[in-house]
């Protein structure tokens, strides 16, 4: 078997939850799953974690609200006082209030670009990548599974039979 | 899968499945522009270039070319720029407010009004730089490092506070809207057969490929920037709000003015939502997914808004009395009395009592109606900015240089051309990018579709 994989195609998002929770009581890895929108409830199934990118997000947070807050001092406290009105002007905490709203925004700045960031590279989403869906009706309206048999220790005649049988509309090996 | 109560109206008309939902929202990207677009587009290219042509000619004669005056420093340069950073709000509002609150009728007006946002606050940000005179320098404004002895920006100021806020709001706005764009050029990219179109949607589509890990990141990014930008929304315009509360002219020296800008914000924003919406859903056949309903929606939106509008317009009257500062009360009899009372009651009847018919339910999903509103309720916010701008600075404290403002063809052609090429923009995203986000709609259409909720009956 040299490292055929099987793509089995369905015409109804919840008609393959049903047939890959069948599957995989039957002790089959399911490799993938390319549908045109989320399924919801099918990650714990096919074995996807939760992601991190949240975490991610609160990090690069931190960092923005850090250099914000350390920027004002340096630029307004330490370099170059300026006296504004009476506005006091001697230590960092009396300004403190007038900071605020830069600080929100340059977090919220960071936070966000920093996730949007790591979300592309994660996906490998870029300008100029090829996309890698089997075919191309799985961002329109069909929703395909991938099967590597060799994870699963099963012959691809079982596993067709098997597809088939909860619902699959086409089954292909390539 | 999650139920939705029968009795709940449908939010996907007629017996629609993927594919359809598919070939209906890319129906004008795949086949030829209509007539009436071009022609649309036609008007918005020559407002574009007139409004352009404008611009020039001021930056290169100079701000005197506006009819401001030594009184009037501000006029209709930042009542525009109010109004649209405005009118920016609604997008924000439906796509992040609304996901968070999980208000699935969001979904067929998200993607048009994020356009509309992020196109609205181009267009307001072209105000403080051309209002600046000298646009080469408008780096300044920027902390930059220097050789003037370390001249930093003020951060004590509200004006640069705005500087971050907008900044912050259009590019946080501009990268929420193109990661919920990515799987529909995907989709349009796996449609279209002609070679060149295919090349430019794989491009946008950045490889998107759809697996399930991809997914998954993708709600989940999709609720952290949700909730990132809900704050970010209000923060937007209460810091607008500060550049005129936090200086000492009568008439603008109020603590009332963050929620007050706020809601106004919301509330000329959903009427430019309505007015774009209601044309886009005739001209491109989607009335099966903006609806009646959805439009009754956004209506109630408008009353909630602009009810609370009237409200603040009435404290600050009452304040300004209750005050008993007389030039904070003088400033408020010249607005409803004075040589301007013709705005400030243009104002009031726009914003104040007009959307009140909206308590009729007759008036509300009648879509004519709510068209003719929305354009009053865009009027009377522009006037709102006009009044709290002009009718406050034209008669300061020194009675000799009490003046009028009297707008000049710049004025006009400037803010023409603004309207020109944020329809302009519109227009060009209407015809090539998919108006309807696909990848959400398909996840409603189960629960909220009217064949499936029919089954369930």
């Amino acid at each position: 078997m040299a490292n055929k994989i099987i793509y089995a195609t369905y015409d109804d998002d919840m008609v393959l939850l049903e047939g890959a929770k069948k599957l995989v009581a039957k002790g089959i890895h399911i490799n993938d799953v390319f549908s045109p929108f989320p399924i919801h409830g099918i990650d714990p199934v096919i074995g996807i974690k939760q992601t991190r990118l949240a975490i991610c997000g609160f990090i690069y947070g931190l960092i923005g609200l850090s250099l914000a807050l350390y920027g004002m001092y340096y630029f307004m406290i330490y370099d170059w006082p300026m006296n504004i009105g009476g506005k006091p002007i001697d230590y960092f905490y009396q300004n403190i209030p007038a900071f605020v709203p830069i600080s929100f925004e340059f977090t919220v700045l960071l936070a966000a670009h920093g996730m949007a960031l790591t979300y592309f590279i994660r996906n490998w989403t870029l300008p100029g990548i090829k996309a890698r869906n089997p075919y191309p009706y799985t961002t329109n309206d069909k929703f395909v599974m991938e099967i590597h048999p060799e994870d699963s220790d099963v012959s691809i005649e079982e596993l067709t039979k098997q597809l088939n049988e909860t619902g699959s509309i086409k089954v292909e090996e390539r | 899968m999650h139920q939705e109560a029968a009795i709940r109206e449908p939010l996907v008309l007629g017996e629609k499945t993927y594919g359809q939902i598919t070939d209906d929202v890319l129906a004008p990207v795949v086949g030829k522009a209509s007539r009436s677009w071009w022609i649309v587009f036609g008007i918005s290219l020559v407002m574009a270039l007139w409004g352009i042509g404008c611009i020039l000619h001021l930056l290169g004669t100079g701000i005197g070319t506006w009819g401001l005056n030594k009184t009037v420093g501000w006029a209709w340069d930042i009542t525009n720029f109010v109004w649209w950073v405005g009118i920016g709000h609604a997008g924000t509002l439906i796509s992040a407010v609304l996901l968070l609150f999980r208000q699935k009728w969001r979904m067929a007006i998200n993607r048009s009004a994020e356009a509309m946002t992020i196109f609205a606050v181009m267009m307001a940000a072209v105000w403080p730089a051309i209002h600046m005179g000298r646009i080469w320098l408008a780096y300044f404004v920027f902390p930059l490092p220097n050789q003037f002895g370390s001249l930093w920006v003020n951060f004590n100021s509200p004006l640069l506070w705005d500087v971050f806020a907008i900044s912050t709001y259009f590019s946080v706005s501009l990268v929420f809207w193109y990661i919920g764009l990515i799987p529909d050029f995907a989709t349009i990219r796996d449609k279209v057969t002609q070679a060149v179109p295919k090349k430019i949607y794989s491009l946008l589509s950045f490889g998107w490929t759809g697996n399930a890990k991809a997914w998954n990141r993708f709600e989940e990014i999709s609720l952290v920037l949700a909730g990132l930008a809900t704050p970010l929304v209000f923060s937007v315009h209460s810091i607008v709000s500060m550049d005129f509360a936090t200086s000492v002219i009568p008439g603008w020296h109020t603590t009332i003015f963050p929620p007050y800008f706020v809601s106004g914000a919301v509330f000329s924003g959903f009427a430019m939502v309505l007015t774009l919406l209601i044309i886009m859903r005739k001209v491109m056949n989607l009335e099966s997914y903006i609806t009646i309903k959805h439009i009754e929606y956004m209506n109630i939106v408008i009353i909630v808004t602009g009810s609370i509008v009237g409200v603040a317009y009435l404290t600050e009257l009452f304040i300004s009395w209750y005050s008993g500062v007389e030039y904070e009360s003088y400033a408020f009899i010249n607005r409803a009395t004075g040589p301007y009372w013709w705005a400030y009651w243009a104002m009031m009847t726009c914003n104040v009592i007009s959307p009140q018919v909206f308590w009729f339910k007759k008036l509300r999903t009648n879509i004519m109606f709510t068209f003719f509103m929305s354009i009053v309720v865009n009027i009377g916010m522009w006037f709102e900015r006009f009044v709290i701008i002009v009718t406050s600075l034209h008669r300061d404290y020194l009675p000799s240089s009490w003046t009028m403002f009297h707008p000049t063809y710049v004025d006009i052609g400037c803010f023409i051309g603004t309207i020109g090429i944020f329809f302009v923009l519109f227009l060009l995203f209407a015809r090539f990018f998919p108006v309807l986000p696909l990848n959400e709609l398909k996840t409603i259409l189960k629960s909220s579709g009217e064949q499936y909720k029919k089954i369930d009956e």
